[in-house]
């Protein structure tokens, strides 16, 4: 492929060891889940899991030991994503944590910060949201407009973010704001940085916004001069956009960007028999989640050898997301809604809902293409 | 087979098919006409026996290795019916049977031979038997694949020669395994072939003043095939793995995923190179064609899309919605080298 390799990567020796120690657990757990919950899977919030989670040793498990985490390979940290997900587990109130503000904390945050969040996180006690998106900038990102002005000792912010997922429940979000102003917009990339923000600090407004699903699932945050010590500028001022670009390979690169409706699949499955059209749809789909499966993977082996593979995470997750919207709509076409249980049919409901948001979330599918045709040489 | 090794092989596939294949030998093929220059290049570099043991005259390669020199292959538009000699001498090998020299057919039940008119053997691989058959004097009646026009013969097999068992590792389809593979591999080769050309003329292709390739409707377009492409390519690679581990019918599972993403990646890139192309694509003397009839004609050999994902997704819902995801791990996991 033009500029891209996807060399396949073995899962680690220790994997089936550890899946059975996590289905187990999932086993249990998930005894009482609704079909609500496993249709929105990593979107859901649990903290009382997500602290079970952490004692298990499962969240920030690559990280150093000095800082709370279980200096594990990224491909067993694969293995435990990719069996949270297959079982539907509600894993958001670590997820984002565990996937990009941590990573990012470790790579770029200050010894002070490292010691703050990074234990709690892996301990499932800190949850994290992405302060990126605002009113008039979603795809077009770099034309923020959220500000953060030096003052004695800190920084006063003011603005707006929104589609902040699960902001009205986490305790910590890492907002992308600009701190220097520029004129030619050209050079919008300019003048941002990243800075840890208290959701609890005055000045700070949190609005949910309900979803078509009847959820909660996203929230409007208003930053009405709120202060923010200088200790919680993380990594370089000025260099926000390039940091937040490398936080998005982490955001795109993992399993969830086509496992989002696996869950469906599952529970459908058994009732799918006796229609004669089953076994080539299934065929397709597993044939599909057989091979996304090895593409991720291989972006997860270029994450565990420190590379920053932006543009690979970026062509799965693309595919991913058009794997993991065609999987409802070919479960639906199969169900013969009058012989199937009521459980099924609430996830097929949910999951045909939930899942526009896949192609949204996390980039776009045009933004996504956009840079796959840019590593094509086309732009 | 090493890195290194797979990698200088794989250049002298690359190198030797950049020289000597291209529109004109395609075309050439598709009239009948045998690359006989080719052949004997690919001969002196011991392709046709490549995946015959180092104790056996050949140069020991995996099917894993395998995969990646018939993507090369397929990249070229396969000018010469080499994939199916490797696979039907790798056969013979497994089955203790020195491999003859000069060009070989894979027989696969239902398929005519590549070539067949050329070939001296052929080769079955059925019921956990492989047999080595001479074709000279056999009754034939020649042709081409109605899409792809490669040429295609119905040759009648007598006795063979030689019949022995297969280790239960290959299973009783090998043959059939091995064309898919084979297959699924030429398709995610030509399929880079499709896709770098398209690139090409949408980057110089002007159109309103611009590359046409500058306007986002194409972008958009050129990036989901980019997208099919990578995915056919890590199908067929991870087949191979597991054939080259568990054995064919052990990586049954992987060729029938990589058989199946390969084709449909076939329809929907050979879609957009098409419409991409234009009319300039529909006309016989732009080379778009002569790999777009391949991709269409390949998707077809061996088993379709169709045929796999029904196999597949029987023995899905057959073992039950609680086994789908611990099915999916485990087979990579059961096996390690």
């Amino acid at each position: 492929m033009v500029g891209l390799r996807f060399d396949l990567r073995d899962t680690p020796a220790d994997a089936p060891a550890l899946r059975a120690e996590l289905r187990a657990f999932l086993a249990e757990a998930g005894r009482h889940w609704s079909p609500m919950v496993r249709a929105y899977s990593w979107m859901g919030f649990d903290r009382e899991f997500s602290r079970e989670v952490g004692r298990r040793g499962w969240i920030g498990m690559t990280w150093p030991r000095a800082y709370g985490g279980g200096e594990r390979s990224a491909m067993e940290r694969y293995v435990v994503l990719e069996e949270m997900l297959a079982a539907g587990a509600p894993v958001g109130a670590h997820w984002i944590g565990d996937r990009q503000s941590g990573p990012l904390i470790l790579r770029l945050g200050t010894e002070d910060q490292r010691r703050e969040f990074l234990p709690r996180i892996a301990r499932g006690e800190l949850a994290f949201a992405i302060g990126l998106s605002e009113p008039d900038s979603g795809s077009d990102l770099a034309s923020l407009r959220s500000r953060a002005e030096k003052v004695p000792g800190g920084w006063r912010i003011n603005g707006r973010k929104v589609w902040t997922t699960n902001a009205h429940r986490c305790d910590f979000m890492i907002a992308l704001l600009r701190t220097s102003p520029v004129a030619d917009p050209k050079l919008k990339h300019q003048g941002l940085s990243q800075f840890l923000v208290d959701l609890r600090a005055s000045g700070i407004a949190i609005r949910p916004i309900p979803d078509l699903v009847g959820e909660e699932g996203f929230n409007e945050i208003t930053l009405d001069d709120v202060f923010v010590p200088d200790a919680m500028l993380v990594g370089e001022e000025g260099r926000g956009w390039e940091q937040a670009t490398a936080e998005l390979a982490f955001e795109r690169a993992g399993p969830e960007r086509y496992l989002s409706s696996l869950p469906l699949l599952i529970a459908a499955l058994d009732d799918l028999r006796a229609e004669p059209a089953a076994p080539e749809a299934v065929g397709r789909l597993l044939a599909r989640a057989a091979t996304l499966r090895q593409m991720s993977l291989s972006v997860a082996g270029m994450l565990q050898e420190g590379r920053t593979p932006a543009r690979e995470a970026a062509l799965v997750k693309d595919v991913g997301n058009d794997y993991e919207q065609a999987l409802p709509e070919a479960v639906r076409d199969l169900t013969d809604p009058a012989r199937t249980p009521e459980e099924v049919r609430e996830m097929l409901g949910i999951t045909t809902m939930v899942a526009r948001s896949y192609s949204l979330r996390g980039g776009t599918r045009e933004i996504l293409r956009g840079i796959i045709a840019r590593q094509l040489g086309l732009r | 087979m090493s890195d290194d090794l797979r990698s200088i092989l794989l250049e002298q596939v690359e190198r030797l098919l950049s020289d000597r294949s291209g529109p004109d030998l395609l075309r050439a093929v598709e009239r009948g006409e045998w690359p006989a220059a080719l052949w004997e290049e690919a001969e002196a570099l011991g392709l046709p026996h490549a995946l015959v043991p180092e104790a056996m005259g050949g140069a020991g390669l995996g099917w894993d290795d395998a995969v990646a020199v018939w993507q090369v292959l397929g990249r070229h538009g396969a000018p010469l019916p080499l994939a199916g000699g490797m696979a039907a001498a790798a056969l013979l090998a497994v089955g203790g049977i020195a491999p003859p020299a000069g060009p070989i057919a894979l027989a696969v039940p239902g398929e005519a031979l590549a070539w067949g008119r050329r070939a001296e053997h052929a080769v079955t691989a059925t019921g956990g038997e492989v047999a080595l058959h001479l074709l000279s004097g056999a009754a034939r009646q020649e042709g081409r694949s109605l899409i792809g026009r490669e040429p295609a013969d119905h040759v009648a097999l007598g006795e063979p020669l030689a019949r022995v068992a297969l280790p239960p590792g290959c299973g009783p389809e090998a043959a059939l395994l091995a064309g898919a593979l084979l297959h699924a591999a030429q398709i995610a080769g030509a399929l880079e072939a499709v896709l770098g050309m398209t690139v090409e003329y949408a980057s110089t292709r002007r159109q309103f003043g611009r590359p046409i390739g500058g306007f986002q409707a194409v972008q958009q377009l050129l990036a989901q095939a980019a997208g099919e492409v990578a995915a056919a390519g890590v199908a067929a690679a991870h087949a191979g793995r597991a054939a080259a581990r568990r054995g064919l019918a052990g990586g049954a599972f992987e060729i029938a995923c990589a058989k199946v993403v390969a084709g449909e990646a076939a329809g929907r890139v050979a879609a957009i190179a098409h419409q991409v192309h234009a009319a300039m694509g529909f006309t016989d003397e732009h080379p778009l064609h002569l790999f777009t009839r391949r991709l269409w004609s390949w998707r077809d050999a061996c088993g379709a899309e169709r045929v796999w994902a029904r196999r597949i997704g029987a023995e899905a819902l057959a073992r039950g919605g609680a086994a789908l995801w611990p099915d999916l791990t485990a087979r990579e996991e059961e096996a390690r080298p």
